[in-house]
């Protein structure tokens, strides 16, 4: 028979969700990142916001977090998450059709989302904007999601869950109670509702959603990435077994106390915001366990990152985490946070987090996970070479560029002349934040190159298995052909 | 004796553990937010928005200012110096969703309230530069022409009430109210006759300087006079508030 080329399909695994989730997370990667590009520049240059209303930086914000942190972000967990549970459980997901139904269902929430931010449409409730029908749905494929993830650990051939299916499980349990109890609401029409609760309780909510979505979403599920993919991509097992125990239980107890770190020096009673500074610096421990767990991995093949760039991306994203997760329990200190608060100092923390850490620990995962799905050879190393660095220096001129805003804007504003009068104006301030704000940008852009790159180089990978599969299968027909 | 491969071969066991662990945080925090009474000072003066307010606290929400605008002073001198005295929780008590920010890419707004005049806000939305030439605030000039639209502002209080605000439905809850605040406010809050006291605010406030047309801008004007003008600070000494911190 004339079936050499769709062998390939027919493995015990199902590919062909990971695949379209994987591109899923590229197309909303580049179109969030463009999204993102685009409100940095209204900040350094007003006139770009058109007078168009859906174009307005207010609007656009969270088109640019929804279509990062869910499309890409989301998609990219989904991908992998598929692909580790599968592999790791050496059983093919529960449910085809299910599979396709979490994928339909959760790009149309992120399409729908961004789209009605456009036109106005949103809870203002930062990172969870989405109006309650979409809250609804994004329930459903999360419920259907945790079964199917569920029931193909139970299809597992061995007796032991692995580590990276504990974190993935973590982040699929806490995403699930956080989104239900944060987007409480009663709805007014199918485009508004208002939040069940108020003031200082919604705000406590809301953060206690917003940093464990950081916390789990943006963490938990790209470390269950990191314990696949690092030891995978280094050819040796996870540094310690111990360590990664602790690691998975210290972090999800403690991450869920941090977020009222948010609400420093505000209406929040003392003692939560006391509480939450606590637990944050606490954060450090877990976080730097989990960093060391994965770098540590590489000991003895140290030589990877001269040879391989995948690698690169890894150990780099980790580094990244590392460096963001001990900046994140300094900014939580009340006095640190006194200062930061309100800056751009808070972005460029985020950004170090998001680009440093989640998007190189995902471009990494990529490289090692696009020639497998597409059983192809990747088809350029030295563009993953490009790639790499234009990544690091996009994100090098982001979080400095954020960093000389954030601090320099906090001194300004607390700055007193000798007769103890206000010594700047907030606007003068706000003169101060352009040339950060243009390096900012050209940070973002360096970035978004990289990425450009990097679909570039998938795009020839594919298109060469493609080829390589036609010609394989024409040789084949004609030795039939021949044949008969 | 345990052992953790128990939990590493057992998906229910995992599951209902990382549940637990995940529950205690959010517990601990968020819960006595809710039970301990000196949470949110006790200020008998602030009162849920009008119906003309809410509107405009609508259409803040969907430009999304409290992205580049808190709604939060902290007990700072800069801050005292710069926006007033520091946010109270009471303030935001009937704020649903609330609005405190977490960025200062503006001025924060918790006050701002009769900071400036009705004329300048108008001109500063439909054209920031013009008033402050090195702002990076977008220009709004659409809420000047797009008429209010408040047929469901009814549903829209009644929705409020549903989730605790006190807007009044019923002869009773309006007698309550009238005694909490006069009958001037009881009258605003009414649902019943909430477009009688939208149009009538509007008619009265004239916000956007055009008395012919009750535009977006009205209602988003009116909503920022409001801010942070409930509580008369006068009237409490510093040590009141501080005993509920």
């Amino acid at each position: 028979m004339v079936q050499s080329a769709t062998a390939v399909e027919a493995q015990p695994y199902n590919y062909g969700i990971v695949r379209r989730f994987t591109i899923a997370a590229l197309v909303w990667g580049v179109l969030g990142m463009l999204a993102g590009l685009y409100a940095a520049l209204e900040l350094s240059f007003p006139w770009l916001n058109l007078e168009i209303p859906e174009l307005t930086f207010g609007r656009l914000r969270p088109v640019h977090t929804t279509l990062v942190i869910f499309g890409f972000g989301g998609s990219a967990l989904f991908a992998t998450s598929y692909y580790v549970v599968q592999r790791t459980c050496q059983a093919r997901l529960a449910s085809d059709a299910l599979a396709g139904f979490t994928f339909w269902g959760w790009n149309a929430a992120v399409g729908l989302g961004a789209l009605g931010y456009m036109l106005g449409i949103t809870q203002s409730r930062e990172y969870a904007e989405f109006e309650w029908p979409i809250d609804i749905l994004i329930t459903v494929v999360w419920v259907a999601y945790l079964y199917l993830y569920v029931a193909t650990l139970k299809r597992r051939s061995q007796p032991h869950i692995y580590v990276a299916n504990w974190f993935y499980l973590g982040f699929i349990l806490a995403t699930a109670l956080l989104h239900v109890f944060n987007n409480l609401a009663i709805p007014v029409s199918l485009t508004k509702s208002y939040s069940l609760f108020a003031g200082v309780q919604d705000a406590m909510t809301q953060w206690w959603y917003g940093h464990n979505a950081v916390g789990f979403f943006l963490t938990a599920a790209f470390l269950g990435m990191m314990y696949y993919f690092v030891p995978k991509q280094a050819g040796r097992p996870v540094y310690s077994y111990r360590l990664s125990i602790i690691h998975f239980w210290a972090l999800i107890f403690l991450y869920m106390w941090a977020g009222g770190h948010h609400l420093h020096w505000t209406a929040l009673p003392d003692w939560t915001s006391t509480l939450a500074a606590t637990f944050s610096v606490m954060l450090l421990l877990p976080s730097w366990g989990g960093m060391i767990n994965g770098i540590m991995t590489l000991s003895g093949a140290w030589e990877k990152l001269r040879t391989d760039p995948v690698m690169l991306f890894l150990i780099t994203g980790l580094s990244f985490y590392g460096m963001s997760t001990f900046e994140g329990p300094m900014m939580s200190l009340k006095s640190v946070n006194a200062l930061s608060h309100y800056t751009d100092w808070t972005i460029g923390h985020v950004h170090s987090g998001a680009l440093g850490w989640v998007a190189m620990i995902t471009f990494g995962s990529l490289y090692h996970m696009v020639p497998r799905l597409w059983d192809a050879r990747l088809y350029s190393t030295r563009l993953v070479y490009v790639h790499f660095w234009l990544a690091t220096i996009g994100i090098v001129l982001y979080i400095t560029a954020m960093w000389v805003a954030g601090i320099g804007q906090g001194l300004m504003l607390r700055g007193f002349d000798e007769y103890g009068n206000l010594a700047y104006s907030f606007i003068e301030t706000v003169r101060f934040l352009h040339w950060p704000y243009v390096v900012r940008a050209l940070g973002g852009a360096f970035f978004i190159a990289g990425v450009l790159v990097m679909v570039y180089n998938f795009w020839m990978t594919v298109a060469a298995a493609k080829r390589e599969a036609a010609a394989l299968e024409a040789k084949l027909a004609a030795k039939l052909a021949a044949r008969g | 004796m345990f052992r953790h491969e128990q939990i590493e071969i057992n998906a229910g066991l995992l599951i209902a553990l990382t549940l637990v662990v995940i529950s205690v945080g959010g517990l601990v925090e968020i819960v006595p937010l809710f039970k301990i009474g000196s949470t949110v000072e006790e200020v008998a003066e602030v009162r849920p928005y009008t119906p003309l307010e809410l509107r405009g606290r609508d259409i803040y929400q969907r430009e999304g200012c409290f992205y580049c605008h808190s709604q939060m002073i902290r007990p700072f001198r800069d801050e005292w110096l710069r926006y007033g005295h520091y946010s109270l929780a009471a303030e935001s008590q009937y704020d649903h969703p609330f609005l405190w920010g977490s960025k200062r890419t503006g001025p924060d707004l918790a006050r701002v309230g009769g900071k400036y005049s009705n004329a300048w806000h108008v001109q500063h939305l439909i054209d920031p530069r013009s008033v402050v030439p090195e702002s990076i605030m977008p220009a709004y000039p659409w809420l000047m022409e797009r008429e209010l639209d408040y047929a469901d502002v009814a549903r829209r209080m009644a929705a409020l009430r549903k989730a605790g605000v006190p807007y009044s439905l019923t002869e009773e809850e309006y007698r309550r109210n009238v005694e909490r605040w006069g009958r001037a406010i009881a009258d605003m809050l009414d649902i019943r006759r909430a477009e009688e006291a939208l149009l009538r605010q509007a008619e009265a406030g004239n916000y956007d300087g055009d008395r012919r047309h009750l535009t977006e801008m009205d209602a988003l004007v009116a909503y920022l006079q409001v801010l942070g003008t409930m509580v008369d600070f006068k009237k409490y000494g510093e040590a009141y508030f501080v005993q509920f911190r």
